[in-house]
């Protein structure tokens, strides 16, 4: 079986974001830029897969400008076999991503398809869902346990209550949680073995794709700042400005 | 212009999350319709049509639909589709599963996590974990929303009489069935609707300390959450998680306690009334978006807290 795992390159989750002076959106010029977490926990799973003896070969795809080679080279030196990169010059929405993804997915034919359950940056938590939808294929989403027997996975989800444990029918698209799993660093070794391992460059209009925005960002802007509070010396004046001043307990 | 909203339900209880997404529709405005598919529909379309401001309930009853199986779920909604100008459900873990699904099958970008309605096309939304908020407008012929709950006031529960009508099913695609839920059981209120939580961290060290924060919960009414760093060490079950990917909250009163502050943890709580820290490390991140702050070791403080409170 194949894996397909998407990638996405985004600001890395240490930086703290600042918005543009003109509010169109958020500084991305000399800022840390990093593999989506999410999606690191997907590249894991579907290594973890092929050392079991699950998948026999691990395919990242990414789309976006030529830097995103550098996201794909990462996750080929973490173990992947083959990396896919769609030039894409401006932000693409989800709903594009998951077209582009469907057009991949018809040339790979993957027996799963790996993604983050969301993108740090837009916080969408769309694709993985999209990209089932255009597939007529299973989705399970915000997944902490994956097994696969046959044409069967067996996944756990984290829902709001607690835990769902669910059967769905390969293939099918998964979009992991955090708790799936910790990922791997890539050695040293590995960091230069992906230099050679191939990855192919790809255009959106090669795909046939229409990725022009649905959405119209009208503005960005920072929220409201907390004014910052006050030190109390102790538990009795802790509770004391809780009972008269804020009057919350 | 009419508004179809996906009521949330699971195991026969109505979910919460409902009054709000009615809330975000009746700021858009327009008839107000809710949908609610189950196989326990008929006592949750009760609870819907007394919601105040609703003008119909649609009912889908079936096995297929238990459960929020987004394959069934999303093609139910499709057939709705062309009633409606929008349609919204509650950003819970069954709408973001079903509703992208949805707003593909109807070629429709999604509009996620809505805090703020500017008028019927646009809409604010959190990015970046909150730290920046976008204005979007969407010129989709139906706008597919999830809405966030905690920014939108809960919709009375009671005061409405909406005329229920049942409509057909769409039938079991047959890709994915139920198999079984742990949830947490617990007396105390919801994480997301309660008026007070009280969180641990990693400085909790150990699940069973957890028990400090309960008994204060309780002597509060409060719900107990917890960090990310708290859930991945194993002391607390996953559905406690407040932060970016976990739960958002917005009590009256949130305490942090050994709760270091990482952006991702603000993103979930920051817009609490009031934010009490308590940390031994006066350094630690929360206390700048906390109001009150006690530099303390949690394990004299806590007791003491809860002997304080009385």
């Amino acid at each position: 079986m194949k894996v397909l795992v998407p990638v996405k390159r985004v600001i890395d989750y240490n930086v703290k974001v600042r918005v543009k002076a003109d509010n169109s959106g958020v500084e991305l010029a000399n800022v840390k830029m990093a593999m989506n977490p999410f999606d690191e926990i997907a590249v894991e799973q579907a290594l973890r897969l092929k050392e079991a003896g699950g998948a026999d070969e691990v395919v990242v795809v990414s789309i976006g400008p030529s830097q995103n080679q550098e996201t794909i080279r990462t996750a080929l030196a973490m173990g992947a076999d083959r990396g896919l990169h769609i030039e894409a010059s401006h932000d693409i929405e989800p709903l594009a991503v998951a077209k582009l993804l469907k057009a991949v997915v018809d040339r790979e034919t993957p027996g799963l398809v790996l993604v983050g359950k969301q993108a740090i940056d837009d916080d969408c938590n769309q694709t993985g869902q999209m990209l089932a939808a255009l597939l007529g294929w299973a989705q399970g989403t915000f997944v902490s346990a994956l097994e696969i027997a046959g044409d069967k996975a067996k996944i756990v989800r984290e829902v709001d209550g607690g835990l769902e444990h669910l059967e769905i029918k390969m293939p099918a698209i998964i979009s992991v949680d955090l708790r799936l799993n910790e990922p791997r660093y890539a050695s040293l070794p590995n960091i230069m073995k992906a230099k050679k391992k191939p990855l192919d460059s790809l255009s959106v209009d090669a795909l046939g794709v229409d990725v022009s925005p649905r959405l119209t960002v009208v503005k960005v802007e920072e929220p409201a700042t907390r004014q910052a509070g006050i030190k109390v010396a102790d538990v009795k004046e802790l509770v004391d400005k809780l009972k008269n001043e804020a009057k919350v307990i | 212009m009419s508004i179809l909203v996906a009521c949330d339900h699971e195991n026969g209880q109505f979910g919460a999350a409902t009054l709000n997404a009615v809330s975000a529709a009746t700021e858009i405005g327009g008839d107000i319709h809710l949908l609610v598919a189950g196989d326990t529909s008929n006592s949750i379309a009760a609870h819907a049509a007394a919601i105040a401001g609703v003008a119909k309930v649609l009912v889908a009853d079936g096995a297929e639909y238990a459960h929020g199986i987004a394959e069934n779920l999303a093609p139910l909604i499709c057939d709705l589709a062309t009633g409606y100008s929008h349609i919204l459900a509650p950003a819970t873990t069954t709408g973001k599963n079903i509703m992208p699904r949805v707003a593909a099958l109807l070629d429709v970008m999604q509009i996620s996590d809505i805090i703020k309605v500017l008028d019927a096309n646009s809409f604010q939304r959190p990015i970046y974990a909150g730290n920046a908020l976008a204005t979007v407008r969407s010129d989709e012929a139906v706008k597919v929303i999830t809405v966030r709950s905690t920014a939108f006031e809960a919709a009375a529960a009671s005061g409405g009489s909406a005329a229920i009508e049942s409509i057909g099913n769409t039938g079991d695609a047959g890709l994915s069935s139920y198999v079984k839920s742990e949830l947490s059981s617990s007396e105390r209120p919801e994480l997301t609707s309660a008026p007070i939580v009280i969180s641990g961290g990693r400085g909790m060290q150990d699940g069973a300390n957890f028990a400090m924060l309960e008994r204060v919960a309780d002597k509060l009414g409060a719900a107990v959450g917890a960090s990310r760093a708290a859930v991945d060490a194993g002391f607390v079950p996953n559905d406690y998680q407040v932060g970016q990917t976990g739960k958002v909250v917005a009590p009256d009163l949130y305490v942090a306690v050994g709760i270091s502050g990482a952006i991702q943890h603000l993103a979930g709580m920051k817009d609490s009334k009031v934010i009490v820290a308590i940390n031994k490390d006066d350094e630690a991140p929360i206390f700048q978006v906390a109001d009150f702050g006690l530099v303390a070791d949690l394990f004299d403080a806590v007791p003491e807290f809860e002997k304080e409170i009385g």
